[in-house]
């Protein structure tokens, strides 16, 4: 079963590229570009037929090593 | 005393760390990831580098190594542990230490020598330094230290704060804040301070020709505090 996981940076934690990607966005004319914010996207196979059993462990995952709860948030989708 | 460096796939400055710990009197040994547990040591040096070519986040794959089981338990049981680099990364990973080293702020790679300030000397690594501002060397692009309010005040209450980023004259303003840092932070310990990880190299100042010599310093130091 696949399983998908997006890590992202938490509100109000600065992300310099997602910065970066916005300012050139707008370099290139994409004005209305207000915020950009950059993260990771992980897909897991795990080999369960439960999705709720393996959603608990990707959980897990993302607890231990995916995300670093300091600074980022997972997104279990 | 004895020491030893653990070799971590992408580490690059063991050897320095080695050289350094035997120049001023450590018999110092290389330990390798993958082994099981570090030999019986008085200090144990992570060193900086890019250990697993600094996957996921740096540090973050070296903290589930198969050696650091050994490692956590030896700092846990009040062993002295230094990170220093992607050493330091690798303590905020397995939580020894608090925070996270984020990117630099203006995202480029930074390989210059800077000023920091020694603030507490109550520890076996700074007690009896001679100097309060140390010129050392960085060479990163993750040393942007960030921690949460609590964790932050938590550092300060308990004088966890090692060296800040200062001028020549010890003034700690953001112009000489080469990365970011909260409060100009290079380094902290953990609460029992014995273990230390900072993002200055002092294995890179221990020439008097080549660079110069307060990371000596550093080195003499310690090893008198260990005797």
């Amino acid at each position: 079963m696949k399983i998908k996981v997006i890590v992202t940076l938490k509100n109000g934690v600065l992300d310099p590229q997602g910065k970066v990607i916005q300012q050139t966005l707008n370099g290139m004319s994409f004005n209305k570009v207000t915020e950009v914010r950059q993260g990771k996207f992980f897909e897991i196979n795990v080999d369960e037929t439960n999705e709720t059993k393996a959603k608990i462990q990707v959980e897990e995952m993302c607890k231990k090593l995916l995300a670093n709860l300091v600074i980022e948030d997972y997104k279990i989708i | 005393m004895k020491s030893s460096v653990i070799v971590f796939p992408g580490s690059n400055c063991d050897r320095d760390m080695d050289v350094a710990l035997k120049k001023f009197g450590f018999k110092n040994q290389m330990v390798w990831h993958n082994d099981q547990s570090v030999p019986k040591s008085d200090l144990i040096v992570l060193p900086g580098g890019f250990s697993y070519g600094d996957y996921l986040r740096c540090g973050s794959i070296a903290s589930k190594s198969n050696i650091i089981k050994s490692v956590i338990e030896f700092a846990n049981s009040g062993g002295l542990v230094l990170g220093i680099c992607n050493g330091f990364q690798i303590l905020t990973e397995t939580g020894l230490l608090s925070g996270i080293l984020q990117q630099n702020r203006y995202l480029n790679f930074i390989c210059k020598n800077v000023f920091v300030k020694v603030k507490d000397k109550k520890n076996k690594y700074f007690k009896n330094i001679k100097k309060d501002i140390l010129e050392l060397h960085i060479a990163h692009n993750e040393g942007n230290f960030f921690c949460t309010e609590q964790e932050l005040k938590s550092l300060e209450d308990n004088s966890q704060i090692a060296v800040t980023y200062c001028d020549a004259n010890g003034l700690e303003k953001d112009d000489y804040n080469p990365n970011g840092a909260i409060k100009n932070i290079a380094g902290i310990f953990n609460k029992n301070k014995n273990i230390l990880g900072m993002m200055p190299h002092p294995e890179r100042m221990i020439d008097k020709y080549l660079s110069g010599e307060d990371g000596s310093l550093f080195f003499e130091n310690l090893l008198g505090n260990l005797k």
